[in-house]
């Protein structure tokens, strides 16, 4: 198991410089840089001069491979760099709003699999009954619908409900409070997008549950455990659960690594400033110094996450603990 | 010896998309107290959709048992509620299946899955159970019982697996063991080592063995009396002797000329039945066997023989079963 786990980590280093070789040179392969977009941006005539030294003074006139080492060594002296648009320190620029991020990240998976779970196993376990069509029809709308759009409903929603029944219209905070702070006004402001994209991440997790506890029912050893005389419920809970789990568990890794960086519209929607719009604008301004450290923590979120993941498969499965 | 079981015209069919299956069509036959009863036959002859029709099992959809009935000490197990079929599973009668790679549950400890049993049906407690668990797997020949309570499935090769599942059936001091080929996995010196473990517990236990079986050396050296099966139906039923010195159906004659036997000469030529077993979907009035059978006549096509009796405890059914003898050395 130790070893396992050592294993697993020293592959964590090698992904990471990967990813890193690939973002650097990208990023760089486009045409333009943040100084272009800033000065000529407007398509008014500027001086060739002023450009470069705009360029200069960022760093970007050096030899990409200097600027590369810059950027690699700058993780041992935990020296990310500032924004090449707004001056200030990336780790501050993105600090701001990774709570946020991640606040949300994990609520929605919260609900996720409180959903998805139970569901997924009443529908394999009632398979073709109307509860396991209800339960389908449910996760098919939930895949069917963009988490933007869900959305956007709910702020309908909200707003039409409370002036009818409150008389005055009611909005989620705007404003992101610690939940340590203000736990209410916190909920109040991320509980919304925490549905609207937990809805969608539940149905593709029930749908997983769904199918792989209907494969684990088929097995050999769910019906030693019937021979046995065990009850449905220790059948279902201690025998095929389990087994089952280890597709779901994939799905939730894969989907929860997708949330830190990819909420770009339901962030829109629903006017939060998270990691999906500083990612945008990032883009948009050719901030290599902000876009590449982005790149590099949605990377490092996603190789954590299936670290996690491949951890939880250890302990649910023997097989992968003893190998 | 008190009867133990006493199947009655049990009929088991599938409902598939294309037709209905007749995988078992009103077979009888008993079991008595410690004994133990062979069902043989080739593949898909319903012997093992037979074997998980006496607990129950049979996985609906598709499966369901049409008629007939199963007495067990008294009460008929196709009339229970769920509830007492599942106190009777695993508690008065417990199975062995055929694959002992699949049939253990891969991320539950050995311990826990032979625990389980005699906790929801003895009401033992976690440290009596283990306890037991370790008496047990003593007793079906694993070494060091208490290291391998905590190992898991894949730390166990199938011959030792096997043996757990058979602790695992002794667990709960059953009245009766169904064995479903539980050989058939296994490589050949193991065979001979678990049939011998299971012969030797359940005498000793005083335990009924069904053992389901295509292997007829199993049935020589294991069984007190034989069901020989085809095509869903119980075709002959008799002694271990009898069946083997004394067959009367073509197919069982058939399958005892088809395998090689210590007790002939050696050199004898292996004769192998022609043809395929029928699809059971499409059977007729008639013998499902006679297509391939040597003697078949033409009442054959028309009806199905009755099982007709021979010695006692010995029946077939074949409408020539009075000229077998002198067909047979006649061929």
């Amino acid at each position: 198991m130790h070893k396992y786990i050592a294993k697993r980590l020293l592959l964590i280093l090698p992904t990471l410089l990967g990813a890193a070789v690939l973002v650097f040179f990208l990023l760089r392969a486009i045409p333009g840089d943040v100084c272009e977009v800033r000065l000529a941006g407007s398509g008014l005539y500027v001086d060739e001069a002023e450009i470069e030294l705009c360029r200069e003074k960022l760093g970007l006139a050096k030899p990409l491979i200097v600027q590369f080492w810059d950027f690699i060594t700058g993780y041992v002296v935990w020296d990310l760099g500032d924004s090449m648009w707004t001056g200030k320190p990336v780790t501050e620029e993105i600090g701001l709003r990774f709570k946020l991020s991640l606040q949300v990240a994990l609520m929605a998976t919260l609900v996720a699999v409180v959903i998805a779970i139970p569901l997924g196993a009443i529908s394999a376990i009632k398979q073709d009954t109307w509860i396991d069509y209800v339960v389908r029809s449910f996760s098919i709308a939930g895949i069917a619908m963009p988490s933007f759009w869900l959305g956007i409903l709910i702020i309908l929603g909200l707003l039409i409900g409370t002036q009818h029944f409150l008389g005055t219209p009611w909005m989620p905070p705007i404003e992101y409070v610690s939940p340590f702070k203000d736990l209410a006004s916190n909920m109040a402001q991320l509980i919304w997008p925490a549905v609207a994209t937990g809805y969608r991440y539940s149905a593709v997790a029930t749908r997983m549950t769904r199918s792989a506890l209907l494969e684990v029912l088929r097995e050999d050893y769910i019906r030693t455990a019937r021979a046995k005389g065990m009850t449905e419920k220790i059948i279902i809970n201690r025998h095929a659960l389990k087994n089952a789990m280890l597709p779901v568990f994939t799905i939730i890794g894969i989907e929860f690594a997708f949330l830190m960086g990819g909420l770009v519209v339901t962030e829109q929607v629903f006017n939060l400033n998270g990691i999906g719009k500083l990612f945008v604008e990032s883009v948009q301004a050719q901030d290599f110094a902000m876009t590449q450290q982005l790149v590099m923590l949605v990377v490092l979120i996603a190789v954590v996450t299936n670290f996690v993941v491949d951890l939880v498969y250890a302990w649910l499965d023997p097989r992968i603990r003893y190998a | 010896m008190a009867t133990l079981l006493q199947v009655r015209n049990l009929t088991t069919q599938f409902f598939t998309s294309s037709g209905t299956v007749r995988a078992v069509d009103n077979i009888t036959f008993d079991v008595d107290e410690g004994e133990t009863v062979a069902v043989v036959g080739e593949s898909g002859c319903g012997k093992s959709v037979s074997a998980l029709s006496i607990l129950r099992l049979v996985p609906w959809p598709p499966g369901k048992i049409v008629g007939g009935s199963i007495n067990f000490m008294g009460q008929d197990l196709l009339e229970m509620s769920n509830d007492d079929i599942r106190r009777v599973r695993g508690r008065e009668i417990s199975m062995v299946f055929q694959e002992p790679m699949t049939s253990l549950n891969p991320v539950l400890s050995i311990g826990l899955q032979l625990t389980e049993t005699m906790q929801h049906h003895l009401g033992l407690s976690p440290a009596q159970a283990l306890k037991r668990a370790a008496e047990l797997l003593e007793m079906v020949g694993i070494s060091e019982p208490k290291r391998r309570l905590a190992q898991f499935p894949h730390h166990l090769s199938g011959g030792m697996r096997q043996r757990v599942m058979i602790a695992v059936a002794l667990s709960c001091e059953p009245k009766l063991i169904i064995a479903d080929e539980p050989t058939t996995a296994l490589d050949v010196t193991i065979q001979a080592q678990i049939l011998e473990l299971m012969k030797d517990l359940t005498k000793r236990l005083g335990v009924a063995l069904v053992v389901i079986t295509h292997n007829l050396g199993v049935v020589a050296r294991y069984a007190d009396r034989v069901n020989v099966m085809y095509a869903g139906k119980i075709i002959e039923m008799g002694s271990a002797q009898q069946i083997y010195h004394q067959p009367h159906h073509p197919y069982t004659l058939g399958l005892l000329a088809s395998v090689p036997r210590m007790d002939q000469p050696r050199g004898t030529r292996l004769i192998p039945i022609d043809g395929q077993p029928p699809d059971l979907t499409r059977l007729d009035g008639g013998c499902a066997f006679r297509p391939r059978c040597r003697f078949a006549v033409d009442r054959c096509a028309q009806e199905f023989p009755p099982l007709e009796n021979i010695d006692s405890g010995h029946v077939s059914a074949c409408w020539r079963v009075k000229e077998i003898n002198e067909l047979k050395n006649a061929s």
